[in-house]
């Protein structure tokens, strides 16, 4: 009997995992000004999405049935923003038990139920990067998700077919780490040290593995199966996109001499303040950056900062993308990117880009989400004014179709159920010493936590 | 011969890129004249939108402003046909000058030590030379008032001009105690109870210091009354002879601060933070106590809150009849004030109020709108010229003006700018020649 329900649990979980729909919608938004990113802007234009999908562009578009019309006239419709560097809807940040850590994934301590999820949809966010802390040399492997606020089972949140990506982290975290504990690395010799061991550990992993299924016998023991260098060698064989924390330039290029001698080349510098002091190679290698739109003075390696990055860098053909790394600033990414244009002057498709196509590029869901085009998905946010002015609104977002956010049915008061003899809720006030501690909280918190213990 | 063809075109090009950066890239110092700025679109905030205006600043004062001002025949005369010019910006909360680097506990001097620290100057502190400064006024913000924090009585915050290499010479004229009132919200990883009882420990400080300090402003000079630095800087505040910021969120303790002001007979009192402001605007209104709030782009301070929350708390309470000016809190991106302004006049404000909330209104408050806030005849030469709306990011500053000295318009994130867009070397630092 026991066995029975045991089995009917198996099967009723493995259905649910195979046949687990996310909801996938149909609408039409007609006499939108449509940004598309890759095919300038169409005034006057319908949008057609059906089943999740960018079905049609066009003038006029047959409005089909049971298809819900929105007239989107004198509005702004753009790509849904996609966040490069995100926590919001993680329960935890930093596994920094080791200074290399690569088995571990964010996938397992995503909150579908996080708040924070809505006010990035209410700043026109379809999708963020979910990422590891940087407390250690080789955190954990992000996850990529899409901001389908509403579920409960956080595996619905997943961008499905986006590839997987990790997180590296270089200079002052994880080097305060290291002096937090008395070990390596207290210095950028040190991480670079770690970085090149991880993956040569990881070859003689492959090579063992390697030597062992060319020659299988009976006789023969399997090498000891290992995930964490499972994972380092799946970086090598670029499938896994490595998305590291930086900030000065010494260390990027580091980093990049690095990959170039173990033959990697999909790489994303993270925050990257001093990118603009190497742009020509990060330029020649390939590398992206994702960086803050004017974060700077909150610790010494970002004390000569400019705001001028994004510009530096675009101009000197680096893919680069505005992110936010906070659940305050990814309400208006928008605004972030428009930075790009006092500071530097670029294009409106420049800055829309940096928060759009861009950020996919460097997460490797550009085929699927970034613009608007038809058979891309339907992840889009209109706006009242242009995306790139201060007194633009957001006014709806949807993924793959779906509306979660309508400024329209947006309630002052957002508690599902309220109770009248239930006390008020906390109230958290968020000090300027605060401020500084979060941006350096990946780093803090944990070690802190780990020393007293060890302690 | 090819080589010196490409020099000449290099040449051409650097001198070129300087002559078209701005014109007064050249200008290593700041230079006070008699200046006429003419043919601009004039904001004056007090006297509405001036057409083809002219502003005259001599002696580091606006001495003339109109349509149809004689131009002095000794004032260099700049042109800013098409441009826009706007009152100073004023922050009205940063720790501007007290904070170098965030996370670099030497860089710091905003918190002394102790609970109850008032007579803690935050202007002797101030760091005239930070790099945050330059920073911030090439984006139009002028004057700031920078505090000291931490503790219930963390010292006396100033206001500020950002030009002046003393912090005398940076001083405008108004300074407040800073109280923090005990909250009963709590901050960010702190729990509930921990939050409770740090209230109740701060309200016995408060209440307990206060009863000194009104004591001693009663026998302050009398025979045998021993001097008491921490109750000289309160008694001050007891006797009405400087005002006070109160940082207040909550909206239960925002009524309570109400309530507490009013017993202790305070009038010259400022509410700062006021997060929950709009929860509560009538009682502020009723009190007539004006608010510095802000950060406007901010998280709302409850989970059930609208997203907005924090977006349309500034425009609430102007709605309800509370005067209100605005701050970043911020130190080095306090640059950004124009576009917290900028979200609260989109989120119902207005932007000619949100424009006040940060000229005029932010003078008032501090008792210095004879001097600063507006363009007025008589008034300090503290203003900006842009290329459009300051709100927007797509507009330009293009030169400054603070007590009357033109700003070199450059920092130390523009020169950075200049050195990395095009780097030389690029790439290749000896790379082939091509003569061969």
């Amino acid at each position: 009997m026991k066995k029975l329900i045991l089995n009917l649990f198996l099967i009723l979980g493995f259905s649910s995992v195979v046949f687990a729909q996310v909801p996938k919608g149909d609408v039409l938004i007609q006499n939108a000004t449509v940004l598309t990113i890759t095919n300038g802007t169409l005034e006057d234009t319908d949008i057609l999405i059906e089943d999740g999908k960018i079905k049609s562009i066009g003038q006029n578009l047959r409005q089909p049935n049971n298809v819900e019309v929105i007239d989107a006239e004198g509005m702004f419709v753009m790509p849904g923003i996609i966040d490069a560097h995100s926590h919001i809807a993680g329960t935890s940040i930093n596994e920094g038990t080791s200074q290399v850590t690569a088995e571990v994934s964010m996938e397992d301590v995503v909150n579908p139920m996080d708040v924070s999820i809505y006010r990035a949809l209410a700043g026109g966010v379809t999708s963020i990067h979910l990422m590891h802390g940087s407390a250690n040399v080789i955190g954990g492997q992000n996850e990529t998700l899409k901001l389908r606020y509403g579920t409960t089972n956080p595996d619905d949140l997943r961008f499905e077919g986006a590839p997987r990506t990790i997180k590296f982290a270089l200079g002052e975290n994880p080097t305060r780490g290291g002096r937090a504990r008395g070990i390596q690395p207290q210095t950028r010799m040190g991480v670079e040290a770690m970085i090149r061991n991880a993956f040569n550990d990881a070859i003689e992993y492959r090579d063992e593995w390697a030597a062992y299924n060319a020659n299988r016998s009976n006789r023969k023991i399997a090498p000891e199966y290992d995930l964490r260098m499972e994972t380092m060698v799946d970086i090598l064989e670029g499938e896994i996109l490595v998305h590291c924390h930086s900030y000065r330039a010494d260390e990027i290029y580091m980093l990049m001499n690095v990959f170039s001698d173990f033959g990697i080349e999909k790489l994303t510098f993270q925050h990257a303040n001093e990118a603009y002091k190497v742009a020509p190679e990060l330029a020649a290698f390939g590398a992206s950056a994702s960086i803050f739109s004017d974060w700077w003075a909150y610790k010494l390696e970002v004390y000569y900062s400019t705001a001028y990055n994004a510009a530096i860098l675009t101009r000197n053909g680096v893919n680069t993308s505005i992110n936010s790394d906070s659940g305050e600033l990814i309400r208006h990414l928008f605004h972030e990117a428009a930075k790009s244009q006092k500071y530097g002057s670029l294009s409106d498709n420049e800055a829309l880009r940096l928060i759009t196509l861009n950020p996919a590029m460097q997460l490797g869901i550009d085929d699927r989400v970034g613009s608007i085009e038809v058979g891309k998905d339907g992840d889009i946010a209109i706006f009242d004014k242009h995306p790139l002015s201060t007194y633009a609104i957001p006014q709806m977002t949807f993924v793959d179709g779906v509306k979660y956010f309508d400024i329209n049915t947006d309630v002052a008061d957002q508690r599902i159920m309220i109770d009248p003899e239930s006390t008020i809720e906390d109230v958290v006030i968020f000090s300027r010493e605060d401020h500084d501690m979060c941006m350096h909280e990946e780093s803090i918190v944990n070690f802190y936590e780990l020393v007293n213990e060890e302690k | 011969m090819r080589s010196t063809k490409l020099l000449l075109t290099i040449l051409v090009l650097v001198l070129g890129s300087t002559l078209s950066f701005a014109q007064n890239d050249i200008m290593r110092q700041a230079r006070a004249d008699k200046f006429a700025l003419t043919n601009a679109t004039i904001y004056t905030v007090t006297n509405g939108v001036i057409e083809n205006g002219t502003i005259v600043i001599s002696n580091g004062i606006i001495e003339a402003v109109g349509a149809n001002v004689t131009i002095p025949t000794d004032a260099i005369v700049i042109d800013y046909e098409g441009q826009e010019i706007y009152p100073g910006m004023i922050d009205s909360g940063t720790q501007l000058g007290l904070v170098e680097i965030g996370s670099i506990a030497e860089a710091q001097d905003i918190r002394e030590f102790g609970d109850i620290t008032p007579q803690m100057e935050a202007l002797t502190a101030v760091n005239p030379n930070s790099e945050a400064i330059p920073v911030t006024r090439v984006s139009g913000v002028t004057t700031v008032i920078t505090r000291p924090s931490g503790g219930v009585f963390p010292g006396t915050a100033a206001t500020i001009n950002l030009f002046g290499y003393t912090p005398d010479q940076m001083f405008a004229g108004s300074k407040g105690l800073v109280i923090n009132f005990p909250s009963s919200g709590r901050r960010w990883r702190q729990t509930q109870e921990e939050a409770d009882r740090a209230r109740e420990r701060a309200l016995k400080t408060l209440n307990e210091t206060w009863d000194k300090a009104e004591l001693y402003a009663e026998i302050e000079g009398t025979d045998g009354a021993r001097y008491y630095p921490e109750m000289e800087a309160l008694a001050r505040v007891v006797k009405g002879e400087m005002k006070a910021y109160i940082e207040v969120n909550a909206a239960k303790d925002i009524l309570s601060a109400i309530e507490w002001v009013q017993e202790k007979g305070l009038t010259d009192v400022v509410f700062t933070g006021v997060a929950e402001g709009w929860r509560v605007a009538d009682e502020l209104a009723d009190a007539g106590i004006p608010v510095i709030t802000g950060p406007v782009q901010s998280v709302p301070t409850r989970r059930s809150d609208a997203f907005d929350a924090a977006y349309k708390n500034p425009s609430v309470m102007q709605k309800a009849g509370v005067k209100v000016a605005l701050r970043t809190n911020d130190t080095e991106n306090s640059r950004n004030l124009p576009y917290h302004a900028g979200f609260a006049a989109a989120y119902g404000m207005g932007r000619e109020e949100a424009l006040k909330a940060i000229t005029i209104n932010a003078a008032e408050i501090m008792g210095l709108e004879d001097q600063l806030g507006s363009i007025e005849v008589g008034k300090k030469a503290n203003l900006f010229v842009a290329t459009g709306d300051p709100f927007e990011t797509s507009t330009q500053i293009l030169e400054v003006f603070i007590d009357g000295y033109q700003i070199p318009m450059t920092s130390r994130q523009i020169e950075l700018y200049n050195e990395f867009l095009d780097r030389v070397p690029g790439l290749n630092k000896n790379p082939v020649s091509t003569d061969q």
